[in-house]
């Protein structure tokens, strides 16, 4: 059978057509329902289970780590993608169960939009934002839109926790994995540029364009596609804590799947960001101060996900990823991507393994003894001069220290 | 006993963006003495439907990692992967859960 239809531009199956294998493999979980997918462990579920065992996880990952109150205000960071789609999912199905069971949070969305970066002109980005804006919408969440460009016209790059702002219109550090490649000079212009809050109703709907152009500058000055992909982490990242902290949200759901925080451990190990692994995946990212970032996804794998959506209508938008320069060699992250695929193609443990190693690290190692030795860009202690505090190694082999990209990327 | 088939294949996830941005194909295969499977059918999409980077779709005889693919909307995995024998109206549905390049 294949179970309640979700109607929509999916393909179907006719509900009495004998399956095409002779003995249909069986649910292990209740033994009767024919099974519809393989999950992480190698269990056959049937339609039925598989989402009880998709939304029973989302409720455990928060229960768990008991980091968001009763009342608070939670902007959910989403992409259109289909992990932060299926999150959004996950707190419309948390809201909607029965009191005991009830998530009890406020949930609001940020979109940043990213199309500036991605290849797209004016007209196809004017398509996507409307397709956004229908998602956003049928969520019946309130929602903001913020674009990338306006990095350009707010301070987006100080933490606030510690008093007075760190990046006063001179030049601060940034960790090597942050700068490589990437011209300094762009973040003294844009700190010193007055703030302005996200666009308001009845203003055009796409940045000015010089903005645009001078975005893609700074995008270009990055001399390789890594330097490009970590770029964008890093000021999407800074968007979306700041449009929290300025309409007053104190958490920040991010949706990274378990395969995608796999391949964010082992990029950040091959960047030399050893000594952030366990914040720049874990559950919880402190960094911030006034805001913490929780990534509630990230016991999901991206074929459960996409499973899931598929099953049960989960809409996605379809963004094209970072644009790329002619006959440049792919980011370290495309890479290790490829890389772990193709291991777990022939090693079925191997994405869960990585991640269960990432379980065991504490996010202690990443913290600054004071805020001139954090990173400007991502904010974490900068673990480069000899490395005289213990406190920025606490990490296994984080004490090398890291001098930008290895020749040759 | 040569009739040829109707199938439906259906690509998303950013896979369709490899088909020219189409997503559905209705698609009469040619008749062969063999019934087809998946991996001579993933061969034929490569040379009729998969028209720049191939690479980006197929990896040896299969599908490259990350790409999932669904048989009437079950998982692959459960049908016998490239073994599976098509028959009359079956579905088949890939989905990339890759991010990009
Ligand atoms: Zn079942």
């Amino acid at each position: 059978g294949s179970g309640a239809g979700v109607p929509g531009d999916r393909p179907g199956v006719p509900g009495d057509r004998p399956c095409p294998r002779s003995h249909p493999r069986t649910c292990m979980k209740c033994g009767q329902g024919t099974a519809a997918l393989v999950i992480r462990v190698g269990d056959p579920f049937c339609r039925g289970c598989f989402r009880e065992y998709f939304v029973h996880k989302f409720r455990a990952m928060l229960g768990k780590n008991r980091v968001i109150f009763p009342g608070e205000k939670v902007l959910l960071a989403v992409s259109g993608g289909p992990a932060s789609s299926a999150m959004i999912r996950q707190v419309q199905e948390g809201l909607s169960r029965e009191a005991a069971k009830r998530l009890r949070f406020v949930p609001s969305l940020v979109y940043i939009e990213e199309g500036a970066v991605c290849g797209q002109s004016p007209e196809q980005r004017e398509q996507t934002l409307a397709q956004m804006e229908t998602l956003l919408q049928a969520t019946g969440f309130p929602y903001h839109l913020v674009h990338l460009e306006e990095v350009l016209g707010t301070r987006v790059l100080q933490p606030v926790q510690h008093g007075r702002p760190f990046l006063q219109g001179g030049c601060g550090q940034l960790h090597p994995a942050a700068a490589a490649g990437w011209g300094r000079w762009h973040l003294c212009a844009w700190s010193q540029r007055p703030g302005q809050d996200s666009r308001t109703p009845g203003t055009p709907r796409l940045p000015d364009p010089a903005q645009t152009q001078e975005l893609l500058r700074a995008f270009e000055a990055a001399g390789t596609a890594t330097a490009r992909e970590e770029l964008l982490q890093m000021l999407r990242t800074h968007l979306i804590v700041q449009t929290a902290r300025n309409r007053g949200y104190t958490k920040v759901m991010t949706g990274e799947s378990l395969t995608r925080v796999a391949i964010k451990l082992l990029t950040n190990l091959s960047l030399g960001r050893g000594a952030f692994l366990a914040v720049d995946t874990g559950f919880r990212d402190q960094r911030h101060g006034d805001v913490m970032v929780v990534r509630p996804m990230r016991d999901y794998t991206a074929k459960e996900i996409a499973f899931y959506n598929h099953f049960f209508g989960v809409p996605t938008v379809i963004v094209p990823p970072l644009f790329t320069k002619r006959r440049e060699k792919l980011s370290i992250h495309q890479l290790i991507e490829r890389f772990l695929l193709g291991l777990q193609e022939e090693f079925p443990a191997t994405i869960s393994t990585v991640y269960r190693t990432g379980e065991k690290l504490s996010p202690e190692p990443a913290k600054a003894s004071s805020e001139s030795q954090r990173c400007l860009l991502c904010l974490c202690g900068l673990d480069i001069e000899g490395d005289t505090s213990p406190s920025h190694c606490g990490t296994a082999g984080a004490g090398a220290t890291p001098q930008g990209y290895p020749s040759g990327w | 006993s040569k009739i040829s088939v109707v199938h439906c294949f259906y690509f998303r996830g950013g896979a369709e963006l490899l088909f020219d941005g189409v997503k559905k194909h209705q698609v009469t295969l040619p008749c062969q003495p063999e019934p087809w499977d998946i991996r001579n059918l993933l061969k034929w999409i490569k040379q009729n439907l998969l028209k720049e980077r191939p690479e980006l779709f197929i990896q040896g005889e299969s599908v490259r990692p990350g790409i999932l693919v669904l048989i009437n909307d079950a998982d692959w995995e459960l049908m016998g992967e490239l073994d599976y024998k098509l028959q009359d109206q079956d579905n088949v549905l890939f989905i990339s859960t890759l991010h990009g390049g």
